[in-house]
């Protein structure tokens, strides 16, 4: 069982690493479920030009390979685009990785938010219009909450494969668990190559941990939402049957 | 439609000898199983007969330069970009190649990795499991540099870079496949296994027979989605592995020439050139196998 742990100072280490991955991360997902939010209502807006627009921006960020996506928004951006948006030059890594994973992440996203919108009944749609509810009213107060249920079981899948797209950034020169562990690996590789095997072993099950961790924390929502769907239903049912006794 | 009207009713000739019969045999004339309509099955063949083709192909040297001096301080250069087209495709071809082999081990190991999970015995099904779990949670980047440092530490085994990526690629994506598998096999009605079993039909009968060509429509779909997220993952073994694929030959370049924008973009613009299609055929596939699941 020694074997297959590292010193506490190697591990305190790696902590900083995965205190990277999760900020990277958080970053990344607030940006992606606002990108996958916008766009996703923009798939099905009544405006071509929108529908265009999100079509495209869906198809860009699916079809490109995640890393490429990165390198081109690390490296090619600042230098192609820093003349225009002088923003863009003197930003550390860490934060145009986020944009890509962001990125990335919106596309996939988009498609799980249309999709739910999709599979609201036409009924609820048609029952805003005759409340003259406005669209976002519709959407806000109607539609997505509706469709939270429909949405969070693949979100939960999604936000654990850009958990799993951060380690990427390492490569790309950002810091985060993955670059952690190289310096680490640096510098016990002076000591023998074995040592290295079970440092991966290591960082293997953090990354794992990390996965299970934000999977229950989605099963819990999903079960709270479930809950919370059921009260409703229940208070619900008492008015609705008043009045039909009142009316009978 | 015509020749199915003409074909079907002589196939049910024996019994249809009522005019109400006729119009049963016709009706189910429309709806001709997957492996039998052409439209599907063309595509498909003609897809692994591609995919076989780049398999057995020779693979090209994986060392990429540029003849070619940019002009100096412009930031972007169409005739430098236009001019590394020839470099990005052989990256690309070593990229494509790597998916596939990659993604032949993905499938037969998946079909494996399902098949244990639906074993009775939990001293095989629950390690199947936690095996499944554990790799797809794990990011393929760290699990490539796990492969690399095992096969350094053991001095019997010497693989190269190439068949690493293949192995790497192949395990992650056994078990997103053994998924789709599973879904497969599952979508199949509880009662065609009853009827098999009522019917007294061996294992082998069963499966080859009523098992698999009812799964096939729900797997192949899903299967294709992994083949084209397979593509997406592969480039990070150049990173990781320096194998001589579309992200290696930009690196390369970078480091040749000192100019990163042509070289990035254009691998990004190469790399939707091939997924852009595959995803849309597989959504092709998808759309016209679909009602076989009604």
């Amino acid at each position: 069982m020694e074997d297959w742990l590292l010193s506490p100072n190697q591990y305190s280490s790696l902590m900083v690493g995965a205190r990277a991955t999760l900020q990277l991360l958080a970053q990344a997902f607030v940006l992606g479920v606002v990108l996958s939010l916008i766009v996703g209502v923009g798939r099905l807006s009544e405006r071509r030009w929108v529908r265009g627009v999100s079509f495209a921006f869906v198809e860009l960020a699916r079809g490109i390979s995640s890393i490429i996506l990165l390198f081109i928004l690390v490296i090619a951006i600042p230098i192609l685009l820093g003349d225009i948006f002088p923003w863009v030059r003197g930003q550390p890594v860490i934060v145009m990785a986020s944009i890509a994973l962001g990125i990335n992440m919106g596309g996939y996203g988009a498609e799980i938010i249309r999709g739910s919108i999709l599979s609201i009944p036409k009924g609820q749609t048609e029952a805003t219009i005759a409340l003259n509810l406005n669209p976002t009213q519709r959407l806000r107060y109607v539609v997505l909450p509706q469709a939270m249920r429909i949405i969070l079981p693949p979100m939960g899948n999604l936000t654990i494969e850009i958990l799993k797209g951060t380690a990427l950034v390492s490569v790309a020169g950002g810091f985060d668990l993955m670059r952690a562990t190289g310096n680490l690996e640096s510098s016990m590789l002076a000591g023998g190559v074995i040592g290295v095997t079970v440092l991966y072993v290591n960082v293997l099950v953090i990354y794992f941990v990390m996965a299970q961790v934000i999977n229950s924390l989605f099963r819990f929502g999903e079960r709270a939402l479930d809950k919370r769907f059921q009260q409703r239903e229940g208070r619900a049912a008492l008015p609705i049957a008043t009045t039909h006794a009142a009316g009978s | 439609m015509a020749d199915t009207t003409r074909t079907e009713p002589t196939a049910e000739e024996p019994d249809a000898d009522g005019a109400p019969g006729d119009v049963v045999s016709f009706e189910l004339a429309q709806h001709h199983k997957w492996y039998r309509r052409p439209d599907i099955v063309i595509p498909v063949v003609l897809v692994f007969l591609g995919l076989t083709l780049l398999a057995v192909a020779d693979t090209p040297s994986a060392r990429f330069r540029s003849e070619f001096t940019p002009p100096g301080d412009v930031s972007f250069s169409w005739s430098y970009f236009f001019h590394l087209v020839p470099q990005m495709l052989q990256g690309l071809f070593v990229t494509a190649r790597a998916t596939v082999l990659g993604f032949l081990i993905a499938a037969s190991f998946g079909l494996v990795l399902a098949l244990l999970r639906r074993s009775e015995s939990r001293w095989v099904s629950y390690p199947a499991v936690a095996f499944i779990e554990f790799v797809r949670s794990t990011p393929i980047l760290v699990q490539m540099f796990f492969a690399q440092v095992l096969v350094r530490a053991t001095p019997a085994v010497s693989l190269n870079a190439l068949v690493i990526l293949f192995i790497v690629v192949g395990i992650h994506y056994a078990t997103y496949a053994s998924e789709a598998y599973r879904a497969g096999i599952n979508s199949v009605p509880k009662g065609q296994w009853e009827a098999a079993t009522a019917l007294n039909l061996d294992p082998l009968t069963k499966w080859t027979r009523i098992i698999i060509p009812q799964a096939v429509p729900n797997v192949l779909p899903t299967l294709g989605n992994y083949l084209v997220a397979a593509f997406k993952d592969v480039p990070i073994g150049d990173a990781v592995l320096s194998t001589g694929g579309v992200l290696f030959m930009a690196s390369t370049i970078r480091n040749v020439d000192f100019r990163p924008v042509e070289p990035y973009l254009l691998i990004g613009v190469g790399f939707l050139l091939v997924s852009l299609p595959a995803a849309w055929l597989v959504r092709r596939l998808e759309e016209r196998i679909a009602y076989e699941r009604d």
